[in-house]
This record gives structure tokens, sequence and C-alpha cells, in this order.
């Protein structure tokens, strides 16, 4: 039943949006359509605007045109904390990650919009306080537990090596409860074996949580692998669309990207 | 070594012990400590552990020191020790039942304690009135520019919110005064009354708060301190001109309901309630916006919506403790509320140590007190206090106890004895 229902309504749609940075147009006439359970690649060359793009859609930016649609929900121009309660859970290019708290509040944190103690609870240590804080513990253990950090819960994230802070960062998103998760190049200075365990856990939240994943992504190799739908952009335009194979044959591509620099 | 192995000794003495340790000095202070003075050659009983004995006469510094060792130093340690492992099984004993019951027993000891010392001089209860006062303004403001990451300016217009407000609630309602004339209420209604006016007074400032916030959370940046040291300047300003109030003369005659338990009890519910925030997932989230508030954002975080409820949170603390501030002095005037107050207050919570409920209560009894014991240097007291300052910020930019979490229940648990290394 629920099947059907994925392919009649896309989990997230978007058409025409563009956007303006004063005079400067970054991105152009983009659309896109996920359907749930997909992985979705983006790939294009240094500011080609893809880091704009998921901006726009998690609400960082309110695109200058166009319209987004989550589960044929309208979402453009709501706040970010609104958009992100509704399903859409990100990571960050450059680690956005909290520097002064632990891996666990990190987790935790990211459970905010579900706590209904309110600010009684928070004053006076109500007990409907102790058991919510409780369950949202245990999720956040869980969660680490599914990246692989959860041995260094109580570290705080600044100290820790560059891979697992990568990891903290996608447990983090995970807590959200996301429909689908954007992910701003997540391999990004990591070692060949870094690599391969983060393609695992992406495969594995994919698996095992039937998420949705839309990756923005440099290194080819990787979002050969995982996707399924890919697009290229350049210049704030998208240039091709394809699954892998045709990607890597499209001349466009290989003229805007490939051909200047082969990372395969 | 010698160092090492007495701080192995007395890392395994309870709370309770140190407590009990206190209530002995104290209790030994009050009946001995006058003979003692007397066969020491000292005036009186030292006030404030012989500070201000020392610096005034320095002849007596020998008799001051004995004093504070006799009295103090000696008996504190010896019964903290001695006592450790009876303490330690009794405290261990307690964390059997409910931990409400062994927190109130701690409390109960402290409380016993600051009434016993603070007994022999009114200038002792009136130190340790105005120290508990600036850990509630401390702590308040360690929210907003701790926690928050956020630079407040305001508190010393909160404070005189709050003290304006609890201040003309109960003048006009139990007091006779030359402003507002005879009491409306019967007086002895007063001291029950006294809460609902300290908490008209942090209501107010939190209103005044909301003044600031609306505009200035728009963004992030220096914004916040800018208008809230203009808003500062605006209340005193505005208190000056209404003659309603006594204008820059000040208003007098608040009955005495600030008496030491009162003030103490205040303090302790700040302290707890202020925790128990900073603890919270909603507390959290203030640190979360002021590391990265587009992070925060993006995981569900409402960060305007949090950043507003912590500002007018912690501008009714700020309120509540000038309320109580006014009724302590029984007299307030605008004048208290300007810079000199601001920077006080500020070099508390820098002192002490941003992001920390200890740090704030460090901070805020440290200089309270240093201020009161330097008092005898006069002008070189105002050398001392910043140059201490300037090397903590040197060696410790974040403040002496910065980002350390104040979790009561290791504070009081039973102390095991240190682990022998091999």
């Amino acid at each position: 039943m629920s099947r059907r229902k994925k392919y009649r309504m896309p989990l997230l749609h978007i058409d025409k949006m563009s956007h303006d940075f004063g005079g400067l147009r970054a991105v152009n006439n983009y659309h896109l359509t996920v359907e749930s359970g997909q992985i979705r690649g983006l790939i294009g060359p240094n500011g080609a605007g893809k880091t704009t793009i998921f901006n726009l859609i998690t609400g960082i930016y309110k695109p200058t045109e166009g319209d987004i649609y989550l589960e044929n929900k309208k979402i453009t121009g709501l706040e970010p904390h609104r958009i992100a309660h509704m399903g859409i859970g990100r990571t960050f290019q450059n680690l956005q990650l909290w520097r002064h708290m632990t891996v666990l509040e990190h987790v935790k944190m990211a459970c905010y919009s579900k706590i209904t103690y309110g600010l009684i609870g928070a004053f006076f240590g109500t007990p409907k306080r102790h058991r919510e804080e409780e369950k949202i513990e245990t999720k956040a253990h869980d969660l680490l537990k599914v990246v692989g950090v959860d041995h260094i819960a109580d570290q705080i994230v600044i100290n820790l090596p560059y891979g697992d802070q990568r990891r903290v960062e996608m447990a983090r998103a995970l807590a959200i409860e996301p429909k689908i998760l954007f992910l701003d190049e997540p391999t990004a200075g990591m070692n060949p074996e870094e690599l391969n365990q983060m393609m695992e856990i992406i495969r594995h939240v994919h698996r095992e949580l039937g998420l949705a994943i839309f990756l923005i992504e440099h290194r080819l190799k990787m979002v050969m692998e995982l996707c399924e739908i890919i697009q290229t952009l350049d210049f704030g335009r998208v240039i091709a669309e394809g699954t892998p194979e045709e990607i890597q044959n499209d001349p466009k591509v290989i003229d805007a990207y490939l051909g200047k620099e082969v990372v395969l | 070594m010698i160092f090492k192995k007495l701080r192995n000794s007395f890392s395994q003495v309870p709370l309770l012990g140190w407590l009990l340790g206190a209530v002995i000095a104290v209790l030994l202070e009050r009946y001995l400590g006058d003979g003692l003075a007397d066969v020491l050659g000292l005036p009186k009983i030292p006030v404030l552990f012989g500070f201000l004995i020392m610096l005034k006469k320095p002849l007596l510094i020998p008799s001051a020191l004995i004093f504070v060792l006799l009295i103090y130093a000696l008996p504190i340690s010896g019964v903290a020790r001695l006592s450790a492992p009876f303490i330690n099984r009794l405290v261990a004993w307690l964390f059997k039942f409910p931990t409400i019951i062994s927190v109130v027993l701690h409390l109960g000891f402290l409380y016993a304690i600051l009434h016993l010392w603070s007994d022999v001089s009114a200038y002792r209860v009136l130190t340790l009135k105005l120290t508990m006062i600036a850990i509630m303004v401390t702590l308040s403001l360690n929210v907003v520019n701790g926690y928050m990451g956020e630079f407040s300016c305001s508190h010393p217009g909160f404070m005189a919110l709050g003290a304006y407000a609890a201040s003309v609630f109960t003048v006009v309602l139990f007091a006779k005064d030359r402003l507002f004339g005879s009491a409306i209420l019967p007086s002895a209604l007063g001291p029950y009354m006294f809460p609902v006016a300290l908490i008209i007074g942090g209501l107010v400032a939190s209103l005044g708060a909301l003044a600031i916030a609306i505009p200035s959370f728009r963004t992030r940046g220096d914004y916040l301190a800018i208008i809230s040291l203009a808003f500062m300047f605006i209340v005193k300003s505005m208190i000056e001109n209404l003659e309603v109030v006594g204008g820059p003369r000040g208003l007098s005659s608040q009955p005495d309901y600030a008496s030491l338990p009162t003030v103490f009890l205040w303090t302790v519910a700040c302290v707890w309630i202020i925790n128990n925030f900073v603890r919270s997932t909603f507390g959290k989230a203030l640190c979360a916006v002021r590391d990265d508030e587009m992070a925060a954002n993006a995981m569900t975080v409402n960060t305007r919506q949090t950043k507003i409820v912590a500002f007018l949170f912690s501008a009714f603390w700020a309120g509540v403790a000038g309320g109580l501030f006014a009724h302590v002095l029984r007299y307030v005037n605008p004048g208290t509320f300007g810079l000199q107050k601001l920077a006080e207050v500020l070099a508390m919570v820098y002192f002490g140590g941003l992001n920390s409920v200890y740090g704030s209560i460090v901070g805020a009894v440290s200089l309270s007190m240093l201020g009161e014991a330097l008092r005898p240097l006069e002008i070189f007291k105002w050398i001392i206090i910043p140059l201490l300052l300037i090397l903590v910020m040197i060696y410790r930019p974040t403040g002496l106890i910065a980002f350390k979490e104040f979790d009561v229940k290791k504070l009081i648990e039973p102390k095991h004895e240190p682990e022998k290394e091999v």
C-alpha cells in the first residue's frame, strides 16, 4: 500500500527554482524530483552552486523564484528548524559541529523538536523531563552505534579525529528522524579506509531506515557506486541528468568536469 | 611528595565531612573566639578571616594567622579527615533514600554554618547577604554571556527594575512612607507576600528584557551589547526622573523582609532552577546556538525563540536579585545600578568562568569577599582586583572554572580512597 502511495507522490519536488546573489544568478531553473528511498547525487565543479542548492532547500536562503514541496507540502520560505522538523536532515561541507559539546549531546540536541516537557520541565526537573531525556539518550546511543562512535559518546567533539567528527555529524542528522538526508561532501578529507567505512554507513542507513539520500560529492568513485541518478551542475544550471553510466559518457559533463580533472 | 600525600588523604573526605568540620569551627569561634582573641592581643574576633586586621595593623599579622589556624584551619581539616570513614558510610546510607534528602541535609548544614558564622557581627550578615545576591546576578548573567555567548550589559538595569518594582510593591502595601503614605494592608501579612514582590520584580525585569530581545535577536553580533548598554542607561535616567519613586534621591523604608534565611533560600532556588535549565536539552540548545547557530537551526532548534526565552529567564533572576538587594539595604537609589555595578558583575562572570554554575558561584564569592577583604587598602584595591582579572584572562581566558557541569549528586556522594598508583 505504501509502495503505491510513494509512487504517486514524490518525496521532494522542486520546479524552476532560481536564486540570485545580488546580480549573480547562482542557481538557474533548477528542478529535482526525489522518490522516497532513492539515492541521488549532485556533482559539479567548484563554485557550481551545489551547496547553495542545499541551503535553498533546507531554508537557509529563500529562493528568488520557484517553489519546493516536501510530500506535497510547500516548504519554500519556512525557517530552517521547521523544514528540518518536517523531515530534511543534513550535514555540512565543513563540519559545523558545536565545539564545546560532547558527542552524545550533539545527537540529543537534534531531538530538540521532539521534546514536549516544556519550560516547566526544564526549570524544575519534573519526572516527565527525566523520562524524556532518558528516552532521547537511549535513541542517541542507538544512532551512535549505527555510525560506530558509541564508545566515545562522552568526549568533547572537537578532540576527535576528522573521520569520527563526520560520523557524529551523520548521527546528528539522523536523530531528527529525516525522511530524506542531505549529505554535503560526506567524505571530504577522509582517507580511503574511512571513505569505505562511510560508504558502508550510508548504505546501511539507506537500507535499514529506508531513507532517501541526496548527496553532493567530489569523489566520483563514491557517487558512481552509490547513486541511482546523478545530476551535473555547472554555473548554477543542470547540464546533465541520468544514471552513472550515462553521466560518465555525457560529453557535456566531460567538458565541464571530468575533462579537467579525473579522480576516478 | 608530602603535598601529594596530603591531597590523597583529604580527597576521601566527602562534602558532608567538610561541612561538619566547618560547623565545629564556627561553634569554636562562637564560644572560644573572644577569649582567644584576647589572649592573642586582637581587639576582637577577626570578622573576615583576619584579612582586615592584617591589612590595617601589620603588627598583628602573626596573631591573626594563629587565630585563623586555631579556629578554622586545624578544626576543619582535623574533623573532616578524622570523621571521613564514618561520614562516608553515613552518606552512602543516605543515598539509599531519594537524593533530595541528602541534598536537604547538606543545605541544612550549610545554612547552619552561615548562620552561626554571621551571628558574630552585623557586618558579616550584610556581607553574606550581598555575596549571595552577587551569586544570583552573576549566574543570571552567565546564562546570557556564557551559555548563550552573547554580550549583555543590561543586568544592572534589570536589577534596578526588579529592585524598584519589588520595593514599590512592599512599601505601598506594608510600610508607612513619606512618598506613598501609610500601609494599605496589615504589616503582619508582609513577609508572606514578599515572594510575590520578588516575583513581580523579576517579571518587570523580564518585560524590560523583552524590549531588548525583540530588536536585537534578529541577527547575531554586537547589537545586543550596544542595545543593552543603552537600555541600562535609559532605565537609570528614567528612574532618576520619576519623582513618584523619589527620583535621584532614591526610595527607602523597605520593610525588613530580606532576612538571612530568606536570601539563602532564594539563592538556593536560583542556583537549582538555573542549573536545571542549563542542563536540560533546552539549555544545551543555548550552547548549540552559541557554537554554531546555523547548524542548530538545521537540527530543529528554534534558535530565535531559544535566545529570547533564555534572555527573559536571565533577566527574571536579575530582577529577583535586585528586589532582594533593595530589601537587604532597605534603601535603593538609581545611582547604584550604573556602570560600576556592570563592571563588577561582568568581572565576576569572567573571573569565575563562562558556561559554568560552579564558576559563577566561585567568581561571585571570591570577588565579593576580595572586595571586602581589601577594603583597608582603599584605592589600591582597584589596582589589585583588576590586576588579578588580567592575570586570569591571560592564563585562563575563559575563567577559573569554565565549561564544567554542576552535578549535585557527584558533589555530595561518598568519596573513596583514591586508587594507589603503582
